[in-house]
């Protein structure tokens, strides 16, 4: 059968194997009549209507709920996962403060105090700090923005199976006295060398927390495009709910943030596994790569973690101001002004580590001047607060709380900014002051402020107001009372991580106050959990908008109906509900887009990033155990390659490649039975986009802008070392070559010329050319992954002798796994072509392919660039 | 008026131009200083063409700044010099977007010379 016919056939079928369409019994019977061409105000209509949407919507029945992937139950799960990790830190921390509550306790041994102090900031960091955000991001950001889901939901699906297997595996080991011991940022060469760690410690954090990381990016990716393409029609940039734009650029972040740490994983974890030595002076490595890396991360990370909880600020003071926030344009100017000087800011962790002062003069002022973005929010709160009508409530008291903690956390933060001050502060209890301040002050009450603001969409019902004055009054006092000494105790002189410290010294008493004051704080929280627990079967339902909010996360109804809004209004207001007239009716009656799911498919609008223009009716996948089956497997990876089974971790990795390619052949790129769908009010909108307009293209090229900071870390290290060398490469070794690094660049550029000619004689119609193009163009990409390690391989370059060899293949590596990936997508391509899913009018798979291509002749180009020219330079 | 002249079409890169110039500030500084610190053999000898070279990148890059501020003011106060820019339509995302890039040029000028100060008042490698 040729394409044509194949398409031809296509039209007009109904295909209940559709990934859009859930696998569920009794599908009610479909509609033929386009959505503009009903009449709206009939009830039968309506209801017919609505009875097609709460079946394709809802989640699965059974044992196969967990099969969900919907944005409501994934968001749920991944909040409440990290709130039990958060609860199991909090263990810990009291178990912190149980040891040093008296001098000379002997309650904890040395070594178990070390892994659980450790695990108590790890866990918190990253299994509870950054997951949360995205976690309520994923619940909250489609309910904001009016849209039935987020563009990618099995990958929000599978990034959290990937937390929770990761976050069990690194909690788990301490119940086996084998967590990681040495602080939440593994410092080499402490944690590289097996003497000074023997065990599985240190392979546990790096190899559990990398595949956790994968689960940040893949929900950067998705929060991106989700808040620049899934908003709803009329939805300017000028009136994103302000959570938006913290979304936007905290997922930003992350995406130049992580990577640089997953590169330094990948430089450890060679050095633990294989002694590659990155980190060892005595071969040429230096530990101070490792605390760029680590800090190039760690520290946009704070803000990372700060600005999604000062979103949640931004969204609750208007409501209970009664007005519109005062300075909207001030918001955003904080938000991406605090993204991008929050880069500058790393080495102010490295103050004590003997940089020339020049260097830390630069990291100092930038770190001075990020305060004035960050104050600048929170004189907007204030402000709003001051010209509005205020409804004191149990949300604003902890919103009060959060400004008042995070004040006094910003001011020492400005403090320790100084390096002659942070000399006398660095590594003591003051630091440990601070940061507490600061985290729970701009993360953790925000965060219950949300809970009691955000209770009642989740569940329709409130939490108790006479407990949340109780658990706040007990965390405010408890918190300060915890903490604050901390600070004079740092003075004192009292070093962070001791495990106990002798009497006499005038530490007795601030620690003991701590203890007590960390009790309190924690019985606060505990007042929280058991409301939230509490049995509420017998109570009343909440009244919808039950804050009388202004934003479209409140058209949620107190009984869940799965479909997220009944039609995806149109909006012309920064606060429709307040504004538009008769809006929550017109949205209840369906008088908007898509009132319907007349094929019964997942679908969900797409519009342009400046004045959201409807652009086309995306269908998204529906319940599916394939993500889990991936995370699985690739989680598998990392476990067995921990403990060094590398025939499982290789069979691991296998199928984990075949999990996702069946996931993504099932599930992406369907072609539609029609080109186009009408969703009410006269408008008609194609149901396949392809190329810079779609949104998988979009998520290609966010990907690879992380995947290429992932690259550039690992070239700032090769170039790193060649400032710190008087000689790089050292004498008496040879580089790469000439000859092989330059064979691989030119047939990569021919590989890469390849998948542009595939692309352009898809769309021409030429599908033999296009389809010999992809298999030559996959044959030459393995060829040129083959060639730019055969360089290294010839001149015999050995990674164990010194580091210059070692990053050298690093980068070879890096290339050459590109490089078969690259190959793996052409080869796809192909089969898709062959199969018939992938033709001249429906090409996103070849439009995607031919992306990665240019980012990967640009990774091919620095490499060789770098490992075979830079000898010859110097 | 809108889009008809010599007007620059605001979009969320020319939003984060200004920022971007800093980013792009910082690092060469920190690079420039880093490279001419390493391997620190004379700590104590004066780095004057670093800083030379520092104070003359830094003026290119508050010009560049002040160039996009220019810009940004002119064509806000062109659209009619709104500071809430909630309305629907086209002008009013323009005008939201050209005055935060008044600020954004505003915090990024005063972080381009926060960056470059350390420079004014070190002299060595120490």
């Amino acid at each position: 059968m040729s394409n044509a016919q194949i398409e031809a056939a296509r039209v007009g079928t109904f295909d209940l194997s559709d990934p859009a369409t859930p696998n569920y019994p009794d599908p009610p019977p479909i509609q033929t009549i386009g959505a503009s061409h009903v009449d709206q105000e009939d009830p039968a209509v309506r209801e017919a209507q609505a009875k097609r949407l709460i079946w394709v919507w809802e989640a699965p029945k059974g044992w196969k709920y967990w099969s969900a992937v919907n944005n409501t139950e994934v968001g749920v799960w991944y909040t409440s996962t990290a709130f039990i990790f958060m609860l199991f830190a909090g263990v810990l921390g009291l178990m912190v403060r149980v040891q040093l509550a008296v001098p000379d306790n002997d309650f904890l041994t040395a070594n178990f105090y070390n892994q659980v102090y450790t695990l108590h900031g790890t866990v918190m960091m990253f299994l509870f700090a950054v997951p949360i955000f995205e976690a309520m991001a994923i619940i909250l950001l489609p309910e904001m923005l009016g849209a039935r889901d987020l563009p990618f939901p099995r990958l929000s699906a599978f990034g959290y199976w990937c937390f929770l297997i990761g976050g069990v595996f690194v909690c788990g080991s301490i119940f086996f006295s084998s967590a990681p011991a040495s602080g939440w940022f593994m410092y080499p060469p402490l944690t590289t060398q097996e003497r000074f760690t023997p065990g599985y410690g240190a392979d546990i954090w790096l190899l559990g927390l990398s595949f956790i990381e994968v689960a940040s990016i893949a929900a950067a990716v998705e929060l991106i495009v989700g808040s620049l393409k899934c908003r709803p029609p009329g939805m300017r940039l000028n009136m994103m709910p302000l959570y938006t734009w913290y979304v936007l650029v905290v997922a930003g972040m992350i995406l130049f943030a992580f990577p640089p740490l997953i590169a330094g994983d990948i430089l450890f974890e060679m050095e633990r596994l294989f002694n590659w030595p990155f980190f060892d002076p005595e071969r040429g490595g230096d530990p101070m790569l490792w605390q760029h890396l680590f800090w190039i991360f760690g520290h946009p990370e704070v803000y990372i973690v700060f600005l999604p909880a000062i979103a949640l600020l931004a969204m609750i003071v208007p409501t209970f101001a009664r007005r519109p926030i005062v300075g909207y344009s001030w918001i955003v100017l904080a938000a991406v002004g605090t993204g991008f000087l929050s880069f500058g800011l790393w080495v102010h962790h490295m103050f004590a580590t003997g940089l020339p002062a020049i260097s830390l003069g630069f990291f100092s002022a930038a770190s001075e001047a990020v305060a004035i973005p960050t104050g600048v929010q929170i004189f907007v709160f204030l402000a709003t607060l001051l010209v509005g009508r205020v409804i004191f409530s149990v949300p604003m008291l902890f919103v009060s709380g959060a400004l008042a903690i995070f004040v006094i956390g910003g001011l020492t933060g400005v403090m320790v900014a100084l390096a002659p001050f942070d000399w006398q502060a660095h590594d003591t209890y003051f630091v440990v002051g601070h940061l507490h301040y600061v985290l729970i002050g701009g993360m953790l009450f925000p965060i219950v402020a949300g809970l009691y603001y955000w209770w009642p969409i989740l569940a329709g019902r409130t939490l108790s107001d006479r407990l949340g004055k109780i658990a706040f009054w007990m965390m405010f006092v408890g918190f300060n009372v915890g903490f604050f000494p901390m600070h004079f105790s740092g003075m004192m002189g009292m070093p962070r991580r001791v495990w106990t410290y002798p009497a006499g010294l005038g530490l007795d008493l601030p620690n003991l106050v701590s203890t007590i004051g960390a009790f309190v704080f924690a019985a606060g929280f505990l007042v929280v959990v058991a409301d939230i627990l509490r049995p509420r079967g017998h109570l009343p339902l909440a009244k919808r908008n039950h804050w009388n909010a202004g934003t479209l996360e409140w058209l949620s109804e107190p009984e869940d109906k799965g479909w997220g809004v009944r039609s995806i209004p149109i909006i012309t207001s920064r606060y429709p509900i307040w504004d538009q007239p008769n809006f929550i009716d017109d949205v209840d009656n369906g008088r908007f887009y898509l009132p319907d799911a007349e094929e019964l498919k997942r679908e969900t609008i797409v519009t342009s990033v400046l004045d959201a223009k409807p652009l086309q009716v995306l269908r998204v996948p529906g319940p599916t155990f394939m993500t889990m089956w991936a995370a699985g497997f690739l989680g598998a990876v990392f476990i067995f390659a921990t403990f060094h089974w590398w025939y499982l971790t290789i069979a691991a990795m296998v199928l984990a490649t075949g999990a996702i390619l069946t996931w993504v052949w099932r599930g992406t790129a369907v072609i539609p039975e029609k080109h186009e769908k009408d969703v009410g009010r006269g408008l008609s909108l194609p149901l396949y986009v392809s190329g810079p307009q779609a949104v998988g293209w979009w998520a290609m090229f966010i990907t690879m802008v992380g995947d290429g900071t992932a690259f550039l870390s690992l070239v700032f290290g090769y170039f790193f070392y060649v400032t710190i060398h008087a000689e790089f490469p050292p004498p008496g070794i040879e580089g790469p070559g000439l000859f092989w690094p330059l064979a691989a660049l030119a047939v990569f550029a021919l590989a890469w010329g390849l998948a542009f000619a595939a692309r352009s004689l898809n769309k021409a119609g030429s599908v033999t050319s296009a389809r010999l193009a992809m298999a030559a163009g996959g044959l030459a990409a393995l060829l040129a992954g083959a060639f730019v390690l055969l360089g290294p391989h010839t001149t015999g370059l050995d990674p164990v002798t010194h580091v210059y060899p070692a990053t050298v293949w690093i980068l070879a590596i890096w290339a050459a796994v590109h490089a078969a990936v690259g190959a793996l997508m052409l080869f796809y391509c192909l089969a898709r072509s062959l199969f018939g899913h992938l033709t001249p009018l429906y090409d996103a798979d070849i439009q995607n392919v031919a992306l990665y291509w240019h980012f990967m002749l640009g990774t091919a180009f620095v490499t060789v660039a770098t490992i075979a020219f830079t000898p010859l330079a110097t | 008026m809108f889009g008809s002249s010599r007007q620059t079409a605001d979009n969320l890169w020319t939003l984060i131009a200004p920022p971007t110039i800093w980013a792009f500030h910082f690092v060469i500084c920190y690079v420039v200083a880093a490279v001419r610190c390493a391997p620190n053999t004379g700590p104590f000898e004066a780095i004057l063409a670093t800083r030379w070279f520092i104070l003359a990148f830094t003026l290119v890059c508050l010009l560049a700044i002040a160039l996009i501020f220019r810009r940004s003011v002119v064509e806000w106060r062109g659209h009619g010099s709104g500071t809430v820019n909630d309305e629907d339509n086209p002008t009013a995302r323009e005008r939201f977007l050209e005055f935060s890039t008044i600020l954004l040029a505003g915090l990024s000028f005063l972080a381009v010379v926060f960056t470059a100060l350390p420079a004014a008042f070190i002299t060595d490698c120490r």
